[in-house]
């Protein structure tokens, strides 16, 4: 399973970034194989609205199944529904620690987003 | 009928800073145009909160609703191509595995979505964002737009505001706050743009903003610092420094807050007042004549 976590910076050692749409980068790690892509974040970071609806076509194009994040809106809650990526927020610490958490199940996926818009 | 009477003009009264005064200088400024015999016109682009009609009480004649175009598919006829989520800039139309999700809240009613839908699966709805008002206060003509809460754009029902604006009028167009699409939507377009804005370090940083802005929209303006004697000197320090013309300045008073906290229009109710604006209407009137002069001039 492909897992997007949102990175303050582009290694597994970075803080992991509270804000979905607007984050810097992306870590696309496949927990079975450990391969990790870095994807760059900078086209949603530079938008005008929407930028969780944008982050969450770029996560899906790259095959993300899952998305570990701080906090997620309604319409990148939305999205992120329809495109069928599993949700678990509240992400913090550094991204390999949120990996650990995943693979031992510590982790509950989410039914509603936690926050409005542009919070 | 004087040479002024047959005046036709748009003023757009704006600030960066909100709370500095807009709704009083525009309402107040159109009440002394109409008391000289002048066709005028106000206009509430201030969507968001709209409250020149507290001072006017107008009677408003016709309202109606107004909305955006935002898509709607038809879910038959889509192969989930994703074109139509290419061409959206705002987001509010994607394509998530061969799904079409809507977000008729982002959606700027441009209409490229149906238009590039190679199997025409996508037909135009309005979405409801306002209102439309349009009555008479007195002689004056009163025109507004009221945003339906929790709708994020305002631009498009700016923009059908303005529509409704008499082509005869010395217009007063109260501008909503701040530099943003908004503001520009109100103020594009006007002969003169009077900046309120209020002696403080916040007033100056806003006005800095607004200064640029109208710059950036090549429009003639002056600034009016409103209780002028409140704060500092930096914002007419700052005019100097820029050549920017202060039109005029409003000191503070008591009776004057009182009179505003009644919704009365303070031409009405202090001759000091009356004056202020007998003298700010006169000298946008004459900003004007010269911006023409040297429009001409350089033609």
């Amino acid at each position: 399973m492909k897992v997007a976590i949102t990175a303050k910076g582009n290694d597994l050692k970075s803080e992991v970034e509270p804000r979905f749409g607007r984050c810097q980068w992306f870590l696309l790690v496949d927990i079975d194989t450990n391969e990790v892509e870095v994807i760059d974040n900078t086209e949603n970071v530079n938008r005008a609205g929407g930028a969780g609806i944008g982050a969450t076509e770029l996560i899906a194009s790259k095959g993300a199944e899952a998305l570990i994040t701080g906090h997620c809106g309604p319409n990148a809650f939305t999205t992120l529904n329809a495109a069928g990526i599993k949700v678990f927020l509240g992400g913090q610490g550094r991204v390999e620690e949120m990996l650990e958490k995943l693979k031992k199940g510590e982790l509950q996926a989410v039914e509603a987003p936690d926050v409005k818009g542009h919070w | 009928m004087s040479s002024e009477s047959r005046i036709v003009m748009t003023i757009a009264v704006a600030s960066g800073k909100g709370g500095t005064g807009k709704t009083t200088i525009a309402t107040n400024l159109a009440a002394v145009f109409a008391s000289r015999g002048c066709t005028t016109a106000y206009v509430d682009c201030d969507v968001e909160a709209p409250n020149g009609h507290i001072f006017l009480k107008p009677k408003i004649a016709q309202s109606w609703t107004s909305g955006v175009p935002t898509p709607k598919i038809d879910a038959e006829k889509c192969d989930g191509c994703g074109e139509c989520g290419k061409i959206c800039q705002f987001s509010a139309i994607v394509v998530i595995k061969g799904k079409v999700l809507t977000f008729p809240d982002l959606c700027h009613g441009c209409g490229g979505c149906s238009l590039v839908c190679p199997m025409h699966a996508i037909e135009e709805v309005e979405h409801e964002i306002g209102t439309v008002e349009v009555g008479l206060s007195g002689e004056i003509k009163y025109i507004a737009g009221r945003l339906r809460i929790g709708e994020a754009m305002s631009p498009p029902l700016i923009r059908a505001v303005k529509l409704e604006i008499p082509s005869d009028s010395i217009v007063l167009i109260d501008s909503p706050p701040g530099t943003s699409c908004p503001m520009i939507e109100a103020v594009r377009g006007a002969d003169y743009v009077v900046l309120v804005t209020e002696p403080t370090p916040f007033g100056l940083n806003d006005l800095k903003l607004a200064v640029e802005t109208v710059r950036e929209l090549s429009r003639p303006f002056g600034v009016v610092i409103n209780q002028c004697d409140i704060g500092d000197s930096q914002v007419e320090a700052y005019c100097r420094k820029e050549e920017i013309p202060i039109l005029e300045q409003i000191p503070h008073d008591r009776s004057v807050a009182e009179d505003y906290s009644r919704g009365h229009l303070l031409v009405e109710s202090s001759k000091d007042m009356r004056a202020y604006f007998n003298r700010l209407a006169d000298k946008v009137l004459a900003a004007n004549r010269e911006s023409s002069t040297s429009k001409s001039a350089s033609l």
